[in-house]
């Protein structure tokens, strides 16, 4: 689904990921973990193409194709899809519109997919004005289930968040990546799996995301590098009781 | 660009129009033109109509006996000189284009509801230039009686987008205790047309005042800063202009509110597009009591060249007045671009989206017909490639 091979990115003249080699898997559903300003970010915004993120080594491949220097809508189009921790305003962009806009020409209902997020009442408002952080990220989920990308890449689903909020966040982020949300109801639970292709790369801080999706894979980013492969439940394990001083040593 | 129209480039005299008695007799270019400026000729949906053509009131006529319609001139003469209202708020001396619309008024509107009516469809009007060269003075008085509601849509437009004119506008707003008046203003001026509207209005206790207003067309030269005055306890007044300037347009606009009571409310929110031309946005609120409180926006884009001067002001005389502003002028942000280039919008998809979110309506509460086709007005200019 997603190759990233021998990839160093730089924000002007700064190197900000220093050679990374990451493949994930069709249905494949990757954590990733990392302190403050070791990349992560850096490395998802660089998967979508914006502006700043100079690929000045590497490649990415999706799904066959080299996207190294792809426009951002290019990526999206062909089914990468980014939940943004921090979105921009947009006046007089009803958040009902937009998530027409993500289908890129397929007919959504836009009132049964805000059901699943709690955010009916919300569809008539510019899209993330005066938004909380629940309530953005409940609106990131609307317009990914509009879009249904076979890539989902999710900033901190749980930063600003309360646990009721979480737990909501928690049960779409899964069925997103199951690739439940346009099921059939006729069909059996084996089934759906096999048909899932979706897959998922995810930031987390705090790990609580573990708890909802079925996570296959995590590493760490530290200082523009990856190390540290692992099942996500350990490395979140070893981070709690250690911090990420072993990272330290592990890349000397 | 000179700040004066010089009168005597212009007609004062002589012409006159016939009588129009249905509005939908007249001819089919004539007909879109009042469409566009959101007459609807048929009538049907609108408590009134009032049309100025040229030098002359060529309609006039009523729908609902909440509201009296009347040519200025009938209601000085029905009303003794209608001297409680006229030249009450805006001083006949203000400068020589007041001057000269006392001393030669072709028309204008005078509009009364009645205490208690509730007009439910909106008064519609309509200050037309036909001849080319014409200077058109109108003097228009809006009562809205106590506890009464009144919507009027008025458009003001030149028979072609090439016709020369100048249009001299005294408008006179009185809303009384518990009115409510929701003016909605649509400008469809040509190129060569220079407009100087003088407005002025008062707002009595808990009464309402709702402004709208609409440019997407060229004009030559346009200076307009309408004043309210919210005099009575809690008096509200709320302004929404969406402007679009292209090359060769001069724009010297804005909204001054004077919170003259207690516990008044007012907002003034201009959102500006410049294409290449000049757009001078004022904005100014003064409390002089409190509690008050003051809502001002100053939004500018300009999209390849232009100008766009923003001045805004806030004037509190007393400790306790809540006042604030947001101005901006620049281009389109890059995150809100990029944003929606992540749902897969290419760039220019991007930009006309954000372009028509900016200039979105929806509050303004337009008729359909009258949405529709500021929808058709934004679509054109993005199809020629303006923004």
């Amino acid at each position: 689904m997603l190759k990233i091979e021998n990839l160093h990115v730089n924000i002007g003249d700064k190197e900000v990921i220093k050679g990374i080699d990451l493949e994930i898997k069709e249905g494949e559903t990757f954590i990733l973990f990392g302190p403050n300003g070791s990349g992560k970010t850096s490395l998802l915004m660089t998967l979508m193409g914006f502006a700043g993120y100079t690929v000045t080594k590497g490649k990415i491949t999706f799904r066959g194709e080299d996207i190294t220097h792809a426009p951002t809508y290019e990526r999206a189009r062909l089914g990468v899809g980014m939940s943004f921790q921090r979105p921009p305003t947009i006046h007089g962009l009803r958040t009902r519109h937009l998530v027409q806009l993500c289908g890129q020409g397929d007919e959504v209902d836009v009132e049964d997919l805000s059901r699943k997020v709690n955010f009916e009442q919300f569809l008539d408002r510019d899209i993330n004005a005066g938004f909380s952080g629940g309530e953005i990220k409940r609106s990131e989920l609307l317009q990914l289930m509009a879009q249904r990308p076979s890539l989902v890449l999710f900033d901190e689903p749980e930063s600003g968040v309360d646990l009721e909020n979480m737990q909501l966040i928690g049960k779409v982020c899964r069925q997103l990546l199951d690739g439940r949300i346009n099921a059939r109801p006729d069909q059996s639970l084996k089934e759906i799996k096999e048909q899932s292709k979706t897959s998922g790369l995810i930031i987390t801080h705090t790990g609580y995301i573990l708890d909802y999706v079925n996570a296959d894979r995590g590493q760490v980013l530290y200082n523009g590098h990856l190390c540290c492969e692992a099942r996500p439940r350990d490395i979140l394990e070893h981070i709690r009781t250690y911090g990420y001083q072993e990272c330290v040593r592990c890349l000397k | 660009m000179s700040d004066t129209v010089k009168l005597s480039d212009f007609k004062f005299d002589g012409l006159s129009r016939d009588k129009i008695d249905d509005l939908s007799t007249l001819d089919a270019q004539d007909k879109e033109t009042l469409i566009m400026s959101g007459v609807d000729v048929e009538d049907a949906n609108r408590s009134g109509s009032f049309l100025q053509m040229d030098h002359s009131n060529v309609h006039c006529k009523s729908n609902d006996p909440g509201v009296e319609i009347l040519d200025i001139k009938d209601a000085i003469e029905k009303y003794d000189g209608l001297t409680e209202y006229r030249w009450k708020l805006i001083d006949k001396d203000k400068d020589e284009y007041t001057r000269n619309t006392a001393a030669n008024t072709h028309g204008g509107y005078f509009i009364r509801t009645k205490p208690g009516a509730k007009i439910e469809k909106p008064v519609q009007s309509c200050l037309f230039l036909k001849a080319d060269q014409v200077g058109q003075n109108v003097h228009n008085i809006v009562v809205v009686e106590e506890n009464s509601e009144l919507h009027i849509i008025t458009g003001c437009s030149v028979a072609h987008g090439t016709t020369s004119g100048a249009h001299f506008g005294i408008s006179e707003f009185y809303v009384k205790k518990g009115g409510k008046l929701t003016f909605t203003m649509v400008h469809n001026w040509g190129s060569n047309v220079s407009v100087r509207p003088r407005s002025a209005g008062v707002v009595e206790e808990g009464g309402v005042l709702l402004n709208n207003y609409i440019l997407m067309k060229p004009v030559k030269d346009l200076q307009m800063y309408p004043s309210i005055t919210l005099k009575g306890e809690g008096a509200r007044a709320r302004f929404n202009s969406v402007v679009v300037a292209p090359e060769g347009s001069h724009l010297d606009m804005g909204n001054r509110v004077v919170m003259d009571a207690p516990d008044t409310r007012c907002e003034i929110i201009a959102r500006t597009i410049s294409t290449g031309g000049t757009i001078i946005n004022r904005g100014h609120i003064g409390a002089n009591h409190v509690p008050s409180r003051g809502h001002l926006e100053c939004q500018g884009l300009i999209l390849g060249e232009g100008r766009i001067w923003a001045i805004p002001e806030l004037d509190g005389c007393l400790e306790g007045v809540e006042l604030s502003h947001e101005a901006s002028v620049g281009k389109i942000a890059q995150d809100e671009i990029e944003y929606l280039m992540a749902r897969g919008l290419d760039e220019d998809e991007a930009t006309s989206t954000i372009v028509r979110g900016f200039l979105n309506t929806d509050v303004m509460g337009l008729p359909a017909k009258l949405q529709k086709e500021v929808d058709r007005q934004i679509d054109e200019l993005q199809k020629h490639g303006a923004m």
